[in-house]
């Protein structure tokens, strides 16, 4: 059996307060995240991922709010925390890395600023020549010169500013980062480089990290389990070789179809049919039913829930469950 | 040492030693940048000041028939047009002004007993610059907080109110504002007095050193004296304060909105940075520096109402100097007025540009 999970979220649900009616970005979502691996987090865009990524801070805001849900974080409860005791846990024992490091970052602000200025928000007795130490040694480990500490953001490259962005989650040594797109607006050299910098500071600071992408193939080079979000529920998580030879979900098997290789034959390119559906009135039973190519007549009367196939996959789908082939 | 002489040194002094730090400390563009605005400022008010010049003496009439009426004979209108020098040449005309505006002479008035108008003006700037001051640090004020306030409260009763008060005290004419101001506190309720900036007879008793009462008042110890100052300067600033002040609630609102949606405000929220911390450092500096350039931009907009604000209020300034001398025809009190405006507002905009500079570190000429 693993060790505790580093992160268990057990029922989220994330709702939107819209003048549509009230819309849920994340629902009955259950998942851990272990400790010191790379969890990636796919799905399309507006499936609720990045919502969820915030939410696992408590860091969403109006008009996002959590309705149910337990957060366990390495023991804890994060639902129960005071909003002061979760501002030490978020850059304390939670990092988080945005989507786009050239709005990120302040840009009236020098690097060095926002990096004492978060070990100051953590640790308001260290002296300011320490925490210059601090920052000072952080860069470096990060390939940032010490030099370039002390200019702007905007005299900074993507993929510099993204190694910043990095340095800040890190400041404060925490567990978890949480890093939302990373590598979304870097061009596919920096790309690499910045994973590369990933897997080395996953060992060198024992990081668990969950990687919110749309790029199966950023998750293919990474990360070692994946978690596929449809429409707002989690339908697969599990190995990612597994899931990669192996998909269970049909919307997995679509999505993993539609990535375009070079190596295939086939010169149409896998085309899932229809489009994700409105958040607003979401279809009855499994969402994918109106887009499934193996639907069956309960997929649209009843919702399948994460069951467990194999060593270790789940999957929401009713094609694996008795209830499904009786 | 005369008062203008004197306010000109508390002001130039430090704002020169600063500016040499600036050009020694400050990047090569910046350096460039600045020298650039400094050497452009003088065309444009040389630009200004003449076409003050053109416009004035193309207007019909001239101030010795609008000293003698019609009932003037030609000879005496001659004679006095000799003594002004209004019978030389326009071109003539033009190089006296020129020189005067190059040795900040500002010649003679043309009209009553002839006063130097650096005299005049020595008196009646510092009693500009006295309601100007006010009324701006009361128009930013009310800027920043209110804007501040409603944006943090986007959307609800209090937002909408701040809202509207901004759109109809900038829709105010101001002249009718101050009237109604003059009726309620100084008619109908008889709090404040409505015209001049000190009582006329503890006037007597102030020392003029700057001709700024206030800070005349304070450093002779004259409490009655302030305190009848302070009276006098609340009607004027609040006029000219609330009217501006509109403009600027709104502009902060809608910075201060944007930068709060900014990913660096939601990053820094995500570095458990404190919320305090969040908006007033990460966020309201940011949102500043477009109200900044604002500023620089309504300096024209304040002197514009201080105009209107001191005929109404009875204000020895320069705006009413400048409405008194205009109906005479006295060229040169309206050129050199409208010349020290013009090197006001240059030198302000510059001012601005400078800060904005030194705040936003993008900004690179």
């Amino acid at each position: 059996m693993p060790a505790k999970p580093l992160f268990s979220i057990r029922d989220l649900d994330v709702e939107y307060h819209t003048r549509g009616g009230d819309v849920r970005a994340v629902e009955s979502v259950s998942f851990d995240i272990r400790r010191g691996e790379i969890l990636g987090l796919v799905g399309e865009s507006a499936c609720g991922k990045s919502t969820m990524g915030k939410a696992l801070m408590r860091l969403h805001r109006k008009p996002a709010r959590i309705t149910n849900g337990q957060l366990l974080f390495d023991g804890r409860d994060l639902m129960t925390l005071t909003e002061d005791e979760m501002r030490f846990v978020r850059g304390g024992e939670i990092g988080m890395v945005f989507q786009d490091p050239m709005t990120s970052l302040n840009p009236v602000q020098k690097i060095i600023e926002h990096l004492t200025e978060t070990i100051h928000a953590h640790e308001p007795n260290t002296t300011n020549e320490e925490a210059h130490r601090r920052a000072g040694e952080l860069a470096e480990k990060l390939g940032i010169r010490s030099e370039r500490l002390n200019e702007y953001p905007h005299q900074m490259s993507g993929g510099m500013r993204q190694r910043v962005m990095i340095s800040l989650a890190l400041a404060l040594r925490a567990k978890l980062v949480i890093a939302d797109e990373p590598t979304t607006s870097l061009d596919v050299i920096v790309e690499a480089n910045f994973l590369d910098l990933l897997r080395e500071l996953r060992h060198e600071f024992d990081l668990t990290i969950l990687l919110i992408t749309h790029n199966i193939g950023v998750v293919a080079e990474i990360c070692d389990r994946v978690a596929v979000m449809y429409a707002a529920h989690l339908v697969e998580i599990g190995d990612v070789r597994k899931i990669f030879t192996n998909p269970k979900h049909p919307y997995t098997r679509g999505l993993l179809r539609s990535v375009p290789n070079i190596d295939l034959d086939d010169k149409d390119l896998y085309k899932m049919e229809g489009a994700p559906p409105s958040l607003l009135d979401p279809p009855s039973g499994c969402r994918f039913h109106p887009r499934c190519p193996d639907r069956m007549k309960i997929c649209s009367r009843k919702n399948p829930v994460l069951q467990k196939v194999g060593s270790d996959s789940q999957v929401a789908c009713w094609l694996y469950s008795k209830e499904g082939k009786a | 040492m005369s008062p203008l002489a004197i306010i000109f040194t508390i002001i130039g002094i430090p704002s020169l030693v600063l500016l040499i730090y600036i050009l020694i400390r400050g990047s090569t563009g910046l350096r460039r940048y600045i020298l650039t605005r400094i050497g452009l400022t003088l065309p444009m008010v040389f630009i200004l000041g003449s076409l003050v010049f053109f416009i004035m003496h193309i207007l019909p009439g001239d101030p010795v028939s609008s000293a003698l009426g019609p009932k003037g004979t030609p000879e005496m209108v001659e004679r006095i047009r000799e003594n002004l020098g209004l019978n030389k040449p326009l071109i003539a005309q033009y190089g006296d002004f020129l020189k005067n505006m190059i040795t900040l002479d500002f010649g003679n008035s043309l009209v009553g007993g002839h006063r130097p108008i650096i005299d005049e003006m020595s008196e009646r700037f510092p009693a500009t610059l006295e309601l100007v001051i006010p009324a701006s640090i009361l128009a930013l004020f009310i800027g920043v907080i209110g804007g501040t306030y409603a944006a943090a409260r986007r959307k609800t009763a209090r937002d909408y109110s701040l809202r509207l008060y901004s759109v109809i005290i900038y829709s105010l004419p101001i002249f009718w504002f101050g009237l109604m101001l003059q009726l309620l506190f100084g008619v109908v309720l008889k709090w404040l007095p409505i015209s001049g900036r000190i009582d006329p007879v503890i006037g007597t008793s102030l020392e003029h050193v700057t001709n700024l009462y206030f800070i005349d008042a304070l450093i002779s110890g004259n409490w009655s004296a302030l305190a009848s100052v302070i009276i006098h300067l609340v009607l004027p600033t609040f006029t000219l304060g609330l009217i501006l002040s509109g403009v600027f609630v709104r502009m902060t609102r809608i910075n201060v909105i944007e930068t709060l949606q900014a990913d660096y405000i939601a990053a820094a929220r995500a570095r458990g940075i404190r919320e305090h911390i969040v908006v007033y450092r990460h966020a309201l500096k940011n949102a500043m520096i477009p109200v900044i350039t604002l500023i620089g931009l309504q300096v024209a907009i304040l002197l514009a109402g201080a105009v209107l604000t001191e005929t109404i209020f009875s204000w020895p300034g320069m705006g009413s100097y400048l409405v008194l001398r205009i109906s005479s025809r006295d060229y040169t009190a309206v050129q050199s007025v409208i010349t020290m405006f013009a090197l006001l507002v240059a030198v302000i905009s510059l001012a601005v540009d400078i800060i904005y500079s030194l705040l936003d570190p993008r900004v690179r000429y």
